[in-house]
């Protein structure tokens, strides 16, 4: 059970050699082994959504997928969405709507977020409701969030 | 002349978010030190039952596990103290840091495994082997109390607050209302679980605790006490905060046991909790079982209330001792002329997790017996909801209005308020007489629709104080350094917008830094709506100080005099016209001493900031569905530092009390057993069920208790959502008083339109 395996997980474009074990969770390994801690652990049960980060292109819970799993993928992370200084859209539109107060949740929005605009940048109100409805917050009341997600969408459209 | 106002009441971004939205956070979990153990609890599995031996032996014998303790290894440990309202008699109630000889809930830390990483510790936890034997499990606190232990009943206390005559009220009475009401199982579950990393300085023979919130120096010096250590060998550190809402922050067992653990290894002990852990070990809070009357007249005006309630506290009294049953029955007359009121408050313990504090504690609940009242009022007198309230609403005129009760240790006095206006501000902006007249349509084609109205009176700003330091640093930032915490709510922003405008800077160039308690020796944290009142008027005045002592210093320097100085975006100018200027941090590093200036802000007496929330909604009689299609708040809170921030407050407090009215409820089985353990069965609102509100900040009645007139924002979002919701409910379904349970659940709103066919 403990043997642990050598698996490369590609981190915004970075390769990082780590050795897990197969009962290893993907965030786990993002934030221990491969010390980005921006991506959060709410739940560990695939509910609340605080560990999404983007797997080749697609939203993924990375409390529920094993680190080997994503062995060869393409991960994105709250840590790569900025571009040096300048904010991704999507942190700028909660930044600009208030769409964030203690900040813990906020990563796994905006990685949802982004990976949903990404696929199917016109989505509709309602599917994106919907979408918004999969993730937790306890600070905001999901306003905000909601008009952020909706400003950036439009900038990302024009961008 | 001071500098001109620039940043107080406007809605300047947040200093927070960008460390936030990079994922540069430092939330509990991402602190790690070198050769850390991580802790694991392994925690009882029944409700209630005698402890027999505990078997570590195969969990030992696992390669990385270090130790496992019991009972006996932290036995110097003292129980966990009372923080607030810490009534004598419940002190044989308080928790042991380990369970000793019984357990009491489901949840209840026994023993503590320390091993290399958090993988391990786990599955060295599922090697322990306790042996329970179970006994009856006490599930209902408004049932005949029983034993705790041979010598005490399950009742610890009964809490009486009274005035007024209200025997004579009841004889006198035209009528008398009476009800009974509960309020359901529920708790602030932040989207950060807890989090605690100990680790002993031997240098310089220092403990630290990281992942501190919401009371650090309070539980630096309680630790202190508990371990028999001087409290200056004791530092606190607190990082990003994921949420606190009254049950973050106060010090748990788990907080203890690293602190102890650390000290006897030698290394540094980190425990993260895991969601499950959350739902059955961190404080739950709201478990009320009311039974109330109303004295009134023919016009439905109040003669008097009683009270008798039945507070579930859980197996345990945890830091919070009596207050959220004080709370309760101090705030229940709210917004209304009640000249005799009493109130017997039952504390109960049952074989639960114990309970704390949550947002808007005791008023939740409170809110929700008295509006209730209100409604039941209405209904014998016949009159509608809105001119019931109408008639027994405090008047301005009487403003201070003396209550005749205390709570947290201060005399409750409505600082300020005009009650009937905000009434009518909320009604217009709910557009009242128009929305009446389209629900009675709808009802008429068939839906189930409805409106209410709910009032209350919040409080906030406890003292008894607060401190500042304020210093002008050779970076040109500005320091301002603060006993209180941030748990999310944007206190770096606030207190640098009105540090920024006293002083004469950008509010971009303030530093606030809070919750370390090797930056400044006392601080009282941040619970019931207190930094911005306390820490914010602490803050003007040290930076008055801290400007005066300026100008005074480059008038020197400039020859002129203070008077014809002023500071203007951080440069020492000539007051009103051109001339030679000075940075403030270059006239720091020209003095002596530097330029700095400390201040106090003392305050014996709670602000009183009042609201009204009305809600209309539609219920779905196939689904037993509640959606909320209208909510207007309306919030006095004296004077808004930052609008946005405010209405992020009320927004969020909304949320939770939409929670607490229709879905969140920790159930149990007769046995004690929790049902509510993941987040697929504990139900928190998302984005479908939280509405779109219209928020209106109202600034009619400030403070005459501080300088800005400010009062606390944080809790009037939540306060009235139950009432206010079981009103709507009432009118949807044409059947006052309908609701006399929350949460108002799809199942039992199901239930209740079956009794109603």
């Amino acid at each position: 059970m403990n043997s642990k395996s050598n698996i490369t997980l590609t981190i915004n474009g970075r390769d990082h050699s780590i050795a897990v074990e197969a009962r290893r969770t993907l965030v786990d390994a993002i934030r221990e082994d491969c010390g980005q801690t921006g991506t959060h652990i709410g739940c560990e049960h695939g509910v609340c959504g605080a560990c999404t980060v983007i797997v080749d292109g697609l939203p993924v819970r990375s409390c529920l997928m094993f680190a080997t799993q994503a062995a060869g993928k393409k991960i994105r992370t709250v840590e790569g969405l900025a571009n040096g200084d300048k904010l991704h859209p999507m942190q700028q539109a909660f930044m600009d709507h208030h769409g964030l107060q203690c900040g813990f949740c906020t990563p796994g929005f905006l990685m949802l977020a982004v990976g949903v605009l990404e696929q199917d940048p016109d989505i509709s109100d309602d599917e994106l409701l919907d979408v918004l409805s999969s993730n937790l917050c306890r600070c905001t009341g999901y306003q905000n969030i909601i008009k952020a997600v909706k400003a950036a969408a439009k900038d990302m459209r024009k961008g | 002349m001071s500098a001109k106002q620039k940043f107080i009441g406007r809605s300047v971004p947040r200093l927070e978010d960008r460390a936030l939205l990079l994922g540069q956070g430092r939330f509990a979990a991402d602190i790690s030190f070198p050769g850390q153990w991580h802790m694991r609890v392994v925690r009882s599995n029944i409700a209630y039952g005698k402890l027999g031996p505990i078997d570590a032996s195969a969990a030992l014998k696992l390669p990385g596990v270090h130790a496992v303790w019991t009972h006996t290894d932290v036995a110097h440990v003292p129980a966990i103290p009372f923080r607030l309202t810490g009534l004598k008699t419940l002190e044989p109630y308080q928790q042991p840091v380990l369970a000793k000889g019984v357990v009491r809930y489901v949840g209840e830390p026994v023993a503590v495994i320390f091993a290399d990483n958090a993988y391990l510790a786990e599955d060295a936890a599922d090697l322990i082997e306790l042996s329970i034997e179970p006994l009856q499990a006490t599930m209902l606190a408004a049932a005949q109390p029983g034993a705790f232990a041979p010598d005490l009943s399950t009742e610890p206390s009964i809490l009486q607050k009274a005035y007024g005559d209200v025997d004579a009220a009841f004889r006198n009475a035209h009528a008398v209302v009476a009800l009974e009401l509960s309020v359901g199982r529920h708790s602030g579950v932040p989207m950060e679980t807890r989090g605690a990393i100990a680790r002993y300085d031997e240098t310089r023979d220092i403990l630290e605790l990281h992942g501190a919130a919401k009371v650090p120096h309070w539980n630096r010096d309680t630790i202190a006490q508990m371990l028999g250590r001087k409290k200056e060998s004791v530092q606190l550190y607190e990082g990003h905060v994921g949420g606190g809402f009254g049950i973050r922050g106060e010090i748990y067992p788990e907080d203890v046991l690293v602190c102890v653990a650390a000290l006897k290894f030698r290394r540094a002990v980190k425990w993260i909790e895991d969601r499950r852990e959350h739902l059955i070990a961190a404080n739950h809070s709201r478990e009320q079982h009311h039974r109330v009357r109303a004295a009134i007249d023919a016009q439905g005006h109040i003669l008097g209330i009683e009270d008798e309630f039945f507070h579930d506290n859980g197996a345990y009294m945890r830091t919070h001792a009596a207050t959220v049953p004080d709370l309760a029955a101090a705030m229940l007359p709210g917004p209304y002329r009640v000249p005799a009121y009493r109130a017997i408050g039952h504390i109960r313990l049952t074989n639960k997790t114990p309970c704390g504090t949550y947002r808007a504690p005791g008023r939740y609940e409170s809110t929700f017996v008295r509006e209730r009242l209100m409604d039941a009022i209405a209904a014998e007198v016949g009159v509608d909801t809105v001119e019931v309230r109408r008639r027994n609403l405090i008047n301005k005129s009487a403003m201070p209005y003396t209550l005749g009760l205390d709570t947290l240790g201060t005399k409750i006095v409505y600082d300020s308020g005009d009650y009937l206006l905000l009434l009518d501000k909320a009604l217009k902006a709910a557009r009242w007489d128009e929305l009446q007249d389209q629900l009675r349509k709808r009802r008429r084609n068939g839906e189930k629709v409805g409106a209410g109205v709910a009032i209350f009176v919040e409080k906030s700003g406890l003292g008894p104080f607060d401190t500042v330091h304020v210093e002008v640093k050779d970076d040109g930032m500005v320091e301002a350094v603060t006993g209180v915490a941030s748990i999310g709510q944007g206190v770096e922003t606030v207190i640098a917008q009105i540090c920024a405008d006293t002083l004469g800077v950008d509010y971009t160039k303030v530093r606030v830094i809070h919750g370390q308690t090797d930056r400044i020796s006392r601080g009282m944290g941040a619970f019931a709506s207190r930094v911005t009142v306390m820490c914010g008027e602490a803050t003007r005045l040290a930076a008055t100080k801290l400007r005066d002592k300026a100008l005074k210093a480059a008038a020197e320097l400039m020859q002129t005099n203070a008077a014809a100085l002023d500071i203007v975006n951080g440069e020492i100018v000539r007051a009103g016209g051109p001339g030679p200027s000075m940075p403030l941090a270059e006239l720091a590093r020209t003095l002596p001493g530097g330029l700095s200036a400390e201040d106090t802000f003392e305050s014996t007496h709670m602000v009183y900031p009042y609201g009204v929330h009305v809600a209309a909604v539609r219920v779905d009689a196939d689904t037993g569905n509640v959606t909320i299609e209208r909510y207007v708040i309306a919030y006095d809170i004296g004077k808004a530092v930052n609008p946005k921030l405010v209405e992020g407050q009320i927004a969020g407090g909304l949320a939770q009390g939409v929670g607490g009215a229709l879905f969140e409820e920790f159930r149990y089985d007769d046995t004690g057993e929790p049902l509510s353990v993941t987040f697929a069965d504990y139900l928190m609102p998302t984005a479908r069920e939280v509405p779109d509100i219209s928020i209106l900040i109202s600034e009619d009645a400030p403070s005459p208790l501080n300088s800005l007139g400010l009062k606390g924002a944080g809790e009037g979002g939540a306060n009235p959502v139950g009432a206010a919701l079981a009103s709507a409910i009432d009118d949807a379904l044409q059947r006052p008083g309908a609701v006399i349970q929350l949460p108002v659940t799809p199942q039992r709103l199901k239930a209740m339109l079956h009794q109603s066919r």
